[in-house]
């Protein structure tokens, strides 16, 4: 399908939570099926972009991927070499090409640690010695993420947002990774700062040939950063594609709500269109039968009640642009409607 | 014996005002980095009640240490009973001869009593004992609380739930009533009922009791601690870089830990030294002839309807360590954590 070799191939990933309850013996209840069932693959170095609404998966995934959680079933498969289950010693000669930026900058750097040392951890971890030592390689990646080397010594809180973000980009970055996890790397930011992160990023996955998973909510965040995008709902997969394809041809209804969703910055005479999904995400323990989206969907029917749709290539899309749907949206229809009120199906 | 917790501290947020106006690093190169202990430090030494009562604190265990040296220069000691060398000390009813207890530039703090040792020397060498008993018993408890509850709180599951509930046993027991019955086992443990108990056994013993009952109360705040800080995203990227649970617990949570286990050593530390006087006292501590507060105001309860100078000295001056180190502790508390600031 590509010319770059497959760098993470992740297939059938769930992951479900069990909720514990029962008196005066606890037992297994139920279970929050965070992540269920999720088949997709990272090239080397290419920009997969996750969007969904909250508590549809996406962090859980990034989790999965970076095996801080434990799959409850499918495959990691990483160059080959599967790390579903994979123990701590397992793993370790994999840990260093795996990283991950974490959401919250404020949460994510132990305050405690001087910027040096943060930095130089992983390195010590995994017994890293690059030449001229780890001090100046520190103050190299300072100096790439776009700090100061003269703030090696200082401590997380003297920094901003901003910048904290920028050291956990250099954390990730001491171990040469080739794939990088970013979990909302810039949504607990300020707009303005936001645009310079993602640059950071955009930068570093360009000039190092980093494969990054890229988590967000924000759409046009992800157009900006990815070449694929994924779109996940309660879970799962919608919809797969290339950026441009995505954009500009979504076949998912959900898709087609979501990008309808984002604001334009100019004002055009004729309003654009726009989906309003009513109600919220059902919940992850008990989720719809057949199609997730069905109970949000203006389309459902019996058939999307009874009949999960798989993740195929519909009719009419380019080669891995991927659906789940029975009733894909075409171009020639302008689909959404303001007028009728999305149904709920039972 | 339980101190009042101090707040789940959220691990230094700096409110200083000091630091508000400092986002600009660039401009001041190669100054000193603000650590957070530095930024502690430089609030503690704005509080006046703080340095007060630390100057108080460390005047009593410089004391304590130096308590040979200094009853060498004045040159006495706490065993002799110098009333049986010279009986003119006490009077017909074996009380002190002199004035306000035979208080003289002899013997500052007057002559005991009856036997006629040197009250001062004997304050000294109570001190350090106590002291000593102390803060060997809040070094223990420091260390069991904080193996126990970091051990819970980063486990969890079953190993925490039974931990909690060990806790929460001990933490219903009268610990008073326990330490007197607990201190005839202990003892039973290492010495025939028939034989004389060393001295260093009732210490020993007096440390282990004080430290056993004690470690559940710091036990359970650091594992809520430690439950807070493991689900914390810096955690996370340690163990995204493969970091053993070794590095985290001892590079990555202890760090954070310092703050609560700081603030409760010291509020513990005085609180160990009145319930040791306290078992000395109720006679299952230190006893006679050891020099210990809690012997010195048994004895003083004694004689107190008739010289009430040998009870002043050492109840005084214990009431003055316990306040200051009570202080230091809300001083240090504030310091380390300015959030919890009224």
């Amino acid at each position: 399908m590509s010319n770059a070799e497959t760098l993470l191939d992740v297939s059938g990933l769930t992951k479900h939570f069990p909720i514990k309850g029962g008196f005066p013996i606890s037992r297994t209840v139920g279970a929050v099926r965070a992540v269920d069932g999720l088949d997709f693959q990272v090239r080397e170095g290419e920009s997969l972009g996750l969007v969904g609404e909250s508590g549809c998966g996406k962090s859980t995934t990034g989790r999965l991927i970076t095996r801080l959680l434990e799959p409850t079933g499918g495959k990691v498969v990483y160059r080959g070499q599967d790390i579903t289950h994979a123990g701590r010693k397992a793993l370790a000669p994999i840990r260093s090409e795996i990283q991950m930026i974490f959401q919250d900058p404020y949460a994510s750097l132990n305050p405690r640690q001087t910027v040096g040392k943060i930095i130089a951890g992983p390195m010590e971890i995994n017994d890293i010695n690059p030449a001229g030592g780890r001090e100046n390689r520190v103050r190299e990646l300072l100096e790439i993420v776009g700090l100061s080397p003269e703030h090696f010594n200082r401590f997380p809180h003297e920094f901003s947002g901003g910048q904290r973000q920028r050291i956990g980009v250099a954390r990730a970055l001491a171990l040469e990774p080739k794939l990088i996890v970013a979990d909302e790397p810039v949504s607990a930011l300020d707009v303005s700062i936001q645009a310079q992160v993602v640059n950071l990023l955009q930068k570093v996955q360009q000039e190092l040939g980093i494969a990054f998973v890229f988590i967000a909510h924000d759409l046009a965040v992800v157009r900006h950063f990815s070449q694929r995008v994924a779109v996940m709902y309660l879970g799962k997969i919608m919809e797969i594609a290339d950026r441009d394809d995505l954009y500009d041809n979504p076949r998912h209804p959900y898709t087609r709500a979501l990008l309808s969703a984002v604001p334009e910055a100019t004002v055009e005479d004729t309003p654009r269109e726009r989906i309003r999904l009513v109600g919220d995400v059902p919940s992850p323990i008990n989720p719809p039968s057949g199609c997730r989206f069905r109970t949000r969907c203006w389309k459902a029917t019996e058939k999307c009640a009874s009949e999960a749709p798989p993740l195929v290539q519909v009719e009419g899309n380019k080669a891995g642009h991927l659906t789940a749907c029975h009733y894909p949206e075409t171009d020639d229809v302008p689909s959404p409607r303001l007028t009728k009120s999305p149904r709920a199906a039972a | 014996m339980t101190p009042p917790t101090p707040s789940a501290a959220a691990p230094l947020e700096v409110t200083d005002e000091s630091v508000v106006k400092s986002p600009t690093p660039t401009t001041n190169q190669g100054s000193e980095s603000r650590s957070p202990g530095r930024l502690a430090w430089k609030r503690f030494k704005r509080d006046r009640a703080g340095v007060i009562s630390a100057c108080i604190v460390l005047f009593f265990f410089v004391i304590a240490l130096a308590a040979p040296l200094i009853a060498k220069l004045y040159g006495k000691d706490p065993y002799t009973t110098y009333a049986s060398q010279r009986p003119e000390l006490l009077d017909a009813f074996s009380y002190p001869a002199g004035p306000n207890g035979g208080m003289s530039s002899e013997f500052w703090f007057g002559i005991e009593p009856q036997l006629g040792r040197d009250v001062f020397t004997f304050l000294l060498y109570g001190i350090r004992t106590s002291l000593g008993i102390a803060v060997a018993a809040t070094l223990l408890t420091a260390l069991l609380g904080i193996v126990i509850g970091i051990t819970a709180g980063y486990l969890g599951g079953k190993t925490d739930y039974f931990v909690g509930r060990v806790i929460d046993i001990l933490l219903s027991f009268p610990s008073t009533l326990f330490f007197i019955a607990f201190m005839p086992v202990i003892y039973g443990l290492f010495v025939a009922p028939d034989e004389n108990i060393p001295t260093w056994l009732r210490a020993i013993s007096l440390i282990i009791v004080l430290a056993g009952f004690g470690w559940a109360s710091l036990a359970r705040l650091l594992r809520g601690q430690v439950l807070g800080l493991r689900e914390r995203e810096f955690v996370e990227a340690a163990k995204v870089t493969g970091a053993s649970p070794r590095r985290i617990v001892f590079k990555e949570l202890l760090p954070n830990l310092w703050t609560p286990i700081i603030i409760q050593s010291t509020l513990m530390l005085p609180a160990f030294v009145t319930a040791e006087a306290g078992l000395a006292f109720l006679g299952v501590g230190m006893i006679d002839p050891t020099p210990d507060w809690g012997v010195m105001i048994q004895r003083g309860a004694q004689f107190y309807t008739e010289d009430i100078t040998f009870m002043l000295f050492p109840g005084l001056s214990m009431v003055l360590f316990v306040l200051a180190f009570n202080l230091l502790g809300d001083s240090v508390r504030d310091a380390l954590d300015p959030k919890s600031k009224r």
